[in-house]
């Protein structure tokens, strides 16, 4: 018939128009195919009176009416498109067959989460509830079944496996084997860095093996933010549960407290991690990351933290008071400057030139490193008079990794704010340094134990 | 007086539910015949913009006044028919009923104007 006369141009056209209508949020595709027949069948109708294809198909666009009170119509029938929606389980095509696969990540995760809280319950009923044990093997307990999710779902290699499940008996071993000193500081601070290094075998696990690709990295940082507010949320519902639950159970004279404590908290806290963890992976394509939101808010308060505190510190005068305490809290604050830095990055379109923002972050960067650098300089000082402990180390080794990762960040900034920098570099320069924190970590896990004598 | 009637937007949306439920009472139909077949009952007079039809389908089909089948037409293209339902007629009785209120109000003003003062032709038109 003559469509076929006249095809191609209406078919682009139709095209166009079918691109332009779809980036409508409110509108369907489904919608969009269903007034694509209307226009395709009022273009032959028109074509019928004798209108060329251009004529017919302005008229019949023109019909449809004007995209944004059309959009609107749609809107105000169906408010929930404005709203991503988040499908756990992703519908089939047709019928019922695949509910197998469906079902079968949701039942691994649950299976995972109640492995995680059971182990941890157990590890409760073994070490105590208060020990010094539970605390240095808390990560060993819950950790690995997040990375036995990633190396379930990567599909990670044997050898993937081997590697991982090696160095986590090593970490073991280490955390439970050492003759740590009873209230010895070692013991505090490998207890404290062994999630760092598990974390660093869960992000090999969530990469699929492929841990030196720099995107699987940025991707693993982008998760762990994510997993953060998840977590956060979560726990946010679970606590707001709990209240009320414990207000009904007390109604009919039940105390509640002593089931929390010896079941729901236990078997809750770890799962809770595991479904946050896979909540984030589903939701990856259909929700807004949060964390590069928060970046944008806290960003500017903190460059006005740190300016507001300089002058202070300056003022104070007797900086060879600064103790240990500061030290740490000055490692906090560059962990929080470091992870605004990352996740502004994680999330920024690596073609769009540099704008205000960049340059609110190299100012950031580069009040975190001069307040830092005072610290750092009365710090030294400090351990020249008074000696080392392994506190003193762990924390100014921590701030050193910290400083030169922020002094080349600032510097890269800088150049990228310029123009001198491919934004590539920037980016590189982050998740290159990545294992750095490993390693720190892990140096502190193994070697401080056995050069401060267990102490 | 003119073919062309621009009637008032607020009209037209009061309107359009009873004109596309009568239209679906007659038989099941798709959008752009159920558009064409308000502009022919109409004379023409009555041209919706074509793109806040299926909005409105939508809200009737979720409302349970029509079903919706995804079909396909001689052409092969996807094509969405909309059936009424038991639900729609009832719907379609009170909309009548609500309409002819309106409409034997409304027939009793123009017969007291028509006493008053001499009907032009434009009302006409109406009629």
């Amino acid at each position: 018939m003559d469509a076929q006369a006249h095809g191609a141009p209406i078919e682009a056209q139709v095209d166009q128009w079918r691109r332009y209508v779809a980036r409508r949020r409110a509108i369907a595709p489904s919608d969009v195919d269903e007034m694509e027949d209307h226009l395709r069948a009022q273009v032959d109708d028109l074509r019928e009176t004798g209108l060329d294809d251009d004529e017919a198909f302005l008229v019949a666009v023109k019909r449809m009416g004007r995209l944004d009170e059309v959009s609107r119509e749609f809107a105000r029938e169906h408010s929930e498109r404005l709203w991503k929606q988040l499908v756990l389980v992703p519908e089939g095509d047709l019928g019922t067959e695949r509910t197998g696969p469906r079902w079968r990540e949701l039942g691994v995760v649950l299976a995972l989460a109640l492995g995680a809280g059971l182990t941890v319950k157990g590890g409760i009923a073994v070490l105590g509830p208060d020990s010094m044990a539970l605390l240095r093997n808390s990560s060993l307990l819950v950790l690995p079944f997040l990375g036995a999710y990633f190396a379930w779902k990567r599909r990670l290699p044997v050898r993937g496996v081997v590697v991982l499940v090696a160095v986590f008996a090593l970490l073991a071993v280490v955390l439970n084997g050492f003759p740590f000193v009873p209230g010895g500081s070692t013991e505090v601070l490998a207890a404290l860095h062994a999630p760092v290094v598990l974390w660093v075998l869960v992000g090999v696990a969530y990469v699929g093996g492929r841990w030196r690709s720099h995107d699987g990295r940025m991707d693993f940082v982008r998760f762990t933010g994510e997993l953060v507010v998840y977590y956060a949320l979560l726990a946010l519902g679970g606590g707001v549960l709990t209240v009320l639950a414990g207000a009904l159970f007390a109604l009919v004279g039940t105390d509640l407290e002593p089931v929390l404590e010896a079941w729901i908290f236990p078997l809750c806290v770890p799962g809770a991690l595991i479904v946050a963890a896979w909540l984030v992976e589903a939701k990856k394509d259909v929700v807004e990351n949060i964390a590069p939101v928060l970046t944008r808010v806290f960003t500017p308060l903190t460059i006005l933290l740190l300016v507001s505190v300089l002058p202070l510190l300056a003022g104070a005068g007797g900086l060879t008071d600064v103790d240990r305490e500061l030290l740490i809290l000055m490692d906090a604050i560059l962990v929080l400057v470091l992870c605004l830095l990352l996740y502004s990055i994680s999330a920024r379109d690596p073609l769009a030139p540099p704008g205000l923002f960049d340059v609110l972050q190299v100012v950031l960067v580069v009040a975190a490193i001069v307040v830092d650098g005072v610290m750092l300089a009365a710090m030294l000082t400090r351990i020249a008079e008074f000696g080392v402990s392994p506190n003193k180390v762990a924390a100014l080794g921590l701030n050193l990794v910290l400083f030169a990762h922020l002094l080349r960040a600032a510097w890269l900034g800088l150049g990228f704010v310029r123009r001198r920098v491919p934004f590539g570099a920037v980016e590189r320069w982050q998740t290159g340094y990545l294992p750095a924190y490993g390693l720190w970590a892990a140096v502190v896990v193994v070697a401080f134990p056995l050069v401060f004598r267990f102490v | 007086m003119g073919v062309h009637v621009h009637v008032d937007k607020d009209l037209v949306a009061a309107s359009a539910t009873p004109l596309v439920l009568g239209i679906l009472a007659d038989g099941e139909s798709y959008g752009y015949a159920i558009a064409k077949r308000v502009s022919d009952l109409s004379g023409g007079r009555l041209q919706w913009t074509d793109g806040m039809l299926y909005p409105l389908l939508h809200r009737l089909e979720r409302n349970g006044l029509v079903e919706a089948s995804w079909g396909s037409s001689s052409t092969g293209r996807r094509r969405k028919h909309y059936a009424i339902t038991a639900a729609g007629r009832a719907a379609l009785v009170e909309r009548r009923r609500q309409w002819d209120v309106v409409a034997d109000a409304l027939q009793e003003v123009w017969r007291d104007l028509r006493t008053v003062e001499v009907p032009s032709p434009a009302v006409e038109g109406w009629a």
